[in-house]
C-alpha cells in the first residue's frame, strides 16, 4: 500500500510545484495521473522514489516512511519501487540482457554487477520475464537494436526485476506509436494483475486511462482536482484539468532545475 | 512614381560605417606595426639567412648516404622509445580517470573537486613535455623513467580533459534509471556512464599514444631517454650519415604509429 500525505514539492524559491497532495492506493490496483503538462504529474512521481527531494510531507511504502531516508537505507527502499520512463532509460551500448539484469543492481555485489556474474535465479527470473513480455529472442541484442514497443518492454521488465512492491510509470507510451502504446498499457495492466503489484501511471492519453486503469487521478497546477473511477471522469473532471491551458508541451514535465545535475545528486 | 524612382536611384549602401572603417583601419595599422617590431627585435643575422640555401646543400651532402652501422642500437632506442610511450600512456590512464570524474560538471562530488580537478588538466596541459622533462631528469637523473614521468604529467592533462568533456556529454536518462533501481554510486558509474564514455576513451587513448610515441622521440634531447639521446650524441659530433638514418628511422616510427593507430581506431570504433 502507498500512502502519500500532504506532499510538497518547490524547486527553489519558485511557486511549489506539488501543494499538499494526499493519495493512498490500494493493493493491485492500476491508478493513472493525468493532468496537463507541468501539473506536477512527473514531480510527484519521482518523490515517490525520491530522484526528487520532497520539499515536506510523507510517503509510506507498506508502512516504512521514504522521505527521511538516506544512504543506504534509500537505496535498500528504491529497489522495492520499480520504475518505466518516457524515454525508456535503457543503457544503449549495452546488451538487452544487460539491461534487464541491471534492475538487480540493488541485490547483488559490486563485482557480481561489473563481472556480470549474476546469481542463476536472476538469470531465469530475467528469462522468465522476458519471455513473458515476448523479447527473450533479443536477449544478447544491444538495447539500441531494438524498436521502440520492444525497448519499452526491456525497460518494463528491468522494473520488474527488482521485485517491486510498487511500480511507476512515467509517460510510458507518450514516445510510442498509438498501436504499440496501447499492447504496453494492455501489459502493464495484466502484469499489475498477476503479480498483484499497484501500478501508479502518468499518462496524457486520457482514453487510454480511462480503458485501461481502474481509477483516474486528476492534477492541476500540484492539486489533486478528480479522484474516481474511470466512469465518472466526464467531460466536465476533462475541462477542469485541461481547459484554459494552451497545448501541452511534454518538455515541461521535466524538472527544469535538474537538468546538468551530477549522478550525486542525492545521495549521501 | 517618378519621384520615387528618383528617391531609389539615390540610394548607397555601404557593408561598413565611417567608425567602422576607422577601427578597422587601426587594427590593420597595429597589426603591421607590431610585426615590423617583433622582425626588428629578434635581430635575425640576416647574411645567414641568404647563405642557408649553401647549407641545406652543405648539410645534405654530408649526411648523404646514411650510415646504417649504427642501424642496431638505432633500433634498440627506437623500441625504447615506444616503450616510453607505451607505458606512460597506460600510467597516465590509471591517473587521468579518476581526475576527470571529478573535472566533470555532472560527476563531480563537490566544487571543490571539481575546480582541483581542473586545476591538475590545466597544469598539466600548461607545462611542455621537454619542461616536464627536464623538471624530471633533474629530480630522477637522466634516464627512460624521467621520459615516462614526462609523457605521463603532460598526458594526464589531455586524457584527463578530454574524457571529462565526454562524461559531461552522457545522456543523463541511464542514470537516472540505475538511480531508481537502488543501485549505489559505484554500480551506476559501471552501469550508466561506463558504458557511455567507452568508444571516446578508446579514441582518446590511441589518439594520445600516437602523439607521445612524437613526442618520446625528442625526450632524449634533454636526456630522458630514447632515440633523442643518440641523436643529440651524433650531432655533437657532427656524425651526420648517423644523423641521416635516425631521421628517416624516425620518420618511419611515425609512420607506423600512424598506421597501428589508424587500424585501432577503426577496430575499435
Amino acid at each position: 500500500m502507498l500512502e502519500i500525505s500532504n506532499l510538497v514539492k518547490r524547486y527553489g524559491h519558485d511557486e511549489a510545484v506539488l501543494k499538499g497532495l494526499d493519495l493512498t492506493v490500494e493493493g493491485n490496483s492500476v491508478v493513472a495521473i493525468v493532468g496537463a503538462s507541468g501539473a506536477g504529474k512527473s514531480t510527484m512521481l519521482r518523490c515517490i522514489n525520491r530522484l526528487v527531494e520532497p520539499t515536506s510531507g510523507s510517503i509510506k511504502l507498506n508502512g516504512n516512511e521514504l522521505v527521511k531516508l538516506r544512504g543506504a537505507a534509500l537505496r535498500r527502499a528504491r529497489r522495492k519501487i520499480g520504475m518505466v520512463f518516457q524515454g525508456f532509460n535503457l543503457i544503449d551500448r549495452l546488451t538487452v540482457m544487460e539491461n534487464v539484469l541491471a534492475g538487480r543492481l540493488g541485490y547483488v555485489s559490486l563485482y557480481q554487477a561489473i563481472s556480470r556474474r549474476y546469481p542463476q535465479a536472476d538469470i531465469e527470473r530475467a528469462f522468465h520475464l522476458m519471455e513473458r513480455v515476448g523479447i527473450a529472442h533479443y536477449a544478447n541484442k544491444r538495447a539500441d537494436e531494438l524498436s521502440g514497443g520492444e525497448r519499452q518492454r526491456v525497460g518494463v521488465v528491468r522494473a520488474l526485476m527488482q521485485e517491486p512492491e510498487v511500480l511507476l510509470a512515467d509517460e510510458p507510451t507518450a514516445s510510442l506509436d498509438p498501436r504499440t502504446s496501447e499492447q504496453i498499457m494492455i501489459l502493464l495492466q495484466s502484469l499489475a494483475s498477476e503479480l498483484e503489484l499497484p501500478v501508479l501511471i502518468n499518462i496524457h492519453n486520457v482514453a487510454q486511462a480511462k480503458t485501461y486503469t481502474e481509477r483516474i487521478v486528476g492534477l492541476r497546477h500540484g492539486k489533486m482536482i478528480f479522484d474516481g473511477a474511470p466512469a465518472d471522469f466526464n467531460k466536465e473532471a476533462l475541462d477542469a484539468i485541461y481547459g484554459g491551458i494552451e497545448a501541452p508541451d511534454d518538455e515541461i514535465t521535466e524538472a527544469p532545475t535538474r537538468v546538468g545535475e551530477g549522478v550525486s545528486h542525492d545521495q549521501a | 512614381m517618378v519621384d520615387h524612382a528618383g528617391e531609389l536611384a539615390d540610394r548607397v549602401w555601404q557593408r561598413y560605417d565611417r567608425r567602422e572603417r576607422l577601427i578597422r583601419y587601426a587594427v590593420l595599422l597595429v597589426t603591421l606595426m607590431v610585426v615590423y617590431w617583433a622582425v626588428r627585435d629578434i635581430d635575425i643575422f640576416w647574411p645567414w639567412v641568404w647563405d642557408a640555401p649553401n647549407q641545406i646543400s652543405s648539410l645534405g651532402a654530408r649526411m648523404w648516404p646514411p650510415d646504417p652501422s649504427g642501424l642496431a642500437a638505432i633500433l634498440n632506442a627506437m623500441v625504447e622509445t615506444v616503450h616510453i610511450a607505451t607505458l606512460a600512456t597506460l600510467l597516465t590512464i590509471f591517473v587521468a580517470l579518476p581526475v576527470s570524474y571529478i573535472a566533470a560538471q555532472n560527476t563531480t562530488p563537490n566544487r571543490f573537486c571539481l575546480w582541483l580537478g581542473r586545476f591538475i588538466l590545466v597544469s598539466s596541459r600548461s607545462v611542455n613535455t621537454i619542461i616536464w622533462a627536464l623538471l624530471f631528469v633533474a629530480i630522477f637523473g637522466p634516464g627512460v623513467l624521467a621520459g615516462i614521468l614526462a609523457i605521463m604529467f603532460r598526458s594526464i592533462g589531455f586524457i584527463g580533459k578530454l574524457m571529462g568533456e565526454a562524461i559531461e556529454e552522457i545522456d543523463r536518462r541511464p542514470v537516472e534509471a540505475m538511480e531508481a533501481t537502488g543501485a549505489s554510486k559505484a554500480k551506476v558509474i559501471a552501469y550508466a556512464i561506463v558504458p557511455q564514455v567507452m568508444p571516446a576513451f578508446f579514441a582518446i587513448v590511441i589518439l594520445r599514444w600516437d602523439i607521445n610515441i612524437r613526442e618520446s622521440t625528442v625526450l632524449g634531447l634533454v636526456g630522458a631517454g630514447g632515440i633523442g639521446v643518440i641523436l643529440q650524441g651524433s650531432i655533437d659530433t657532427f656524425a651526420w650519415p648517423t644523423v641521416a638514418t635516425i631521421l628517416i628511422a624516425i620518420v618511419v616510427l611515425v609512420l607506423i604509429g600512424e598506421a597501428i593507430t589508424s587500424l585501432l581506431r577503426g577496430k575499435v570504433l
